[in-house]
């Protein structure tokens, strides 16, 4: 569910709300253009990597380690985004911009990452890909809504893509994971057991399966947010013009 | 809108009930009489769930408020808002206290199902695991008959919803915390005795201090009433701390974790100090503020919950 983190920010002006809208002031503003088009490039710069590694290659295996520092880089660093909601320089809730962030980092870091075996399966391409062209087109959409001239195609992109993007990315992520479950079984990674001097355990094999679990709960709440959201915003086109 | 009696010259009011979010006109009475109670007008949800406020988006009227000293025209407008199914504050408070304490004890008594078979009904063999249950049950023992007689609640009631959420917390952290003291494999504090002592000792301290406020907040108001004063320290060298701090409660609940975290060095206990640490601040600040802005001469060397700290 971490795949398209989308439809929860609310820095889109033409939301179909009727509220004055008060946003951040201009050095935060200036500051926040940046960031997205620092973002929209790196993740552009995944996509083209992908492309190219596939055309040298010929085929769709092993993909992932020739992007895989830039995607650590890029979806790591956005963890910034978490404090743009603490400060308040972007209207969004930290909690859920948190959860989203969080949960892609954990793809990324504690499962991708930890554990080598799984690097070279076709799930995690199919979830890169998934991120990918859903950061590229949410990146360039905050961009263009801070600078007030947002294009109808990309903000039609961000409330349609999802439709696929959610649930492909959403596959490849319980693909992976569950392809990580018998080597971190084997090897007891990440995990404590008793006795200890702290009195405490955890089994990572048991938290994988259950977040694999709490995918059955979440995705379908925050697809459906999703398409609502699209019906709100998208569903006013007779009012608004090509270009904002 | 002036009507006369025979006797006295009685002002009548006009009152109309709008819904705070449609602004639809709910109900409208006439010939309102300037003593009534805000808290009885609209007949088809029980009061405890209605919400009468002199705008839409602002603080509920109290039960207690009267028409007449209300600020308001012969003609008042009141926004009506469903609070949702509730709960009393009561209800909520011994079922989540319960809890705890009936879970621990089947973890402490290595009930069935826990743990491997081979050793249920046993009991462990370190005596700090039975002292731990002690203080776990006193805790929410008095927790419970602190329910029944000690506190005076301002609300009578919650949203339902509330004892979903709050028993989910205590019992679900009891039952982790339980699950680890109790175990087979547990490792008592590296420190022994000396640790455990000095543990019950905070622990205890803390116990009584927290009681004793209480025991302090029920004497400021009088029975049945809904009043709020300062609270002052009094002859109890346990209320001292009222001098520094707004919310010496949630200082020695603090206290008492902490105390029950050494004694039983669990980082799962300190986990549940550490969340029940932050819910606390965030209400010792909020009471702070609600203070200061109730009490012009409130006084200024108290800090909500840490003196000097936070």
């Amino acid at each position: 569910m971490s795949a398209p983190a989308m439809g929860t920010s609310k820095t889109a002006p033409n939301d179909g709300s009727h509220k004055k809208k008060k946003g951040p002031g201009t050095l935060a503003t200036a500051y926040l253009v940046i960031y997205n088009v620092v973002m929209t490039a790196g993740w552009l710069v995944i996509a083209v990597g992908l492309v190219r590694a596939y055309l040298t290659r010929g085929s769709y295996h092993g993909l992932y380690y020739s992007i895989e520092k830039p995607l650590k880089f890029f979806q790591t660093g956005a963890l910034l985004e978490i404090l743009h909601c603490a400060v308040g320089i972007v209207p969004s809730s930290v909690v859920l911009t948190g959860f989203q962030v969080l949960s892609r980092v954990f793809l990324t870091w504690a499962v991708t990452h930890s554990v080598r075996e799984v690097q070279s399966e076709d799930s995690v391409l199919l979830f890169v890909v998934a991120w990918t062209i859903t950061e590229i087109i949410r990146y360039s959409f905050y961009t263009f809504s801070l600078l007030n001239h947002l294009p109808y195609l990309i903000k039609w992109a961000r409330y349609t893509f999802f439709i696929v993007l959610y649930p492909m990315g959403v596959t490849g992520e319980l693909l992976t994971i569950y392809a990580a479950l018998p080597y971190v079984q084997k090897t007891g990674l990440y995990s404590v057991t008793l006795p200890n001097k702290y009195n405490f355990s955890f089994d990572y094999y048991t938290f994988l399966i259950l977040t694999m679990v709490s995918y059955i709960p979440l995705f379908p709440q925050l697809y459906f947010h999703m398409l609502r959201q699209r019906k709100k915003v998208l569903g006013h086109m007779e009012e608004y013009t090509k270009v904002e | 809108l002036k009507h006369y009696n025979d006797e006295t010259a009685v002002v009548f009011f006009e009152v109309e009930i709008l819904d705070a979010k449609t602004k639809d006109k709910l109900c409208f009475l006439d010939k309102v009489r300037p003593a009534l109670h805000s808290g009885t007008f609209y007949p088809q949800w029980y009061p405890a769930r209605q919400s009468i406020r002199l705008d839409p988006k602002g603080k509920s009227l109290k039960d207690e408020d009267v028409l007449q000293h209300l600020p308001v025209g012969t003609t008042a407008t009141f926004y009506f808002r469903d609070l949702g199914a509730q709960i009393s504050w009561v209800t909520v408070f011994l079922t989540e206290y319960a809890g705890p304490l009936l879970i621990y004890l089947m973890f402490y008594f290595r009930v069935p199902f826990i743990y491997a078979p081979k050793y249920d009904f046993t009991t462990s063999k370190h005596w700090v695991v039975h002292l731990a249950c002690m203080c776990h049950s006193f805790h929410y023992v008095k927790r419970l008959l602190e329910t029944l007689f000690v506190h005076r609640f301002s609300h009578g009631t919650m949203p339902l919803r509330n004892i979903f959420k709050n028993c989910t917390y205590y019992w679900g952290f009891a039952a982790w915390m339980a699950y680890y003291i109790n175990h087979p494999l547990y490792t008592p504090p590296i420190y022994g005795e000396q640790q455990v002592k000095m543990a019950l000792i905070i622990f205890l301290f803390c116990q009584i201090g927290n009681f004793s406020i209480h025991i302090a907040l029920r004497n400021l108001r009088p029975p049945g009433s809904k009043t709020r004063k300062i609270p002052y320290p009094t002859k109890n060298p346990f209320t001292w701390i009222f001098l520094l701090v707004s919310c010496p409660n949630y200082t020695y609940e603090l206290g008492s974790w902490l105390g029950f975290t050494l004694m039983t060095q669990c980082l799962p206990v300190a986990f549940f100090t550490l969340v029940g640490f932050i819910q606390m601040t965030v209400w010792a600040k909020g009471k702070h503020r609600s203070y200061l802005k109730e009490f012009r001469d409130y006084p200024p060397l108290r800090s909500p919950i840490l003196p000097f700290i936070l």
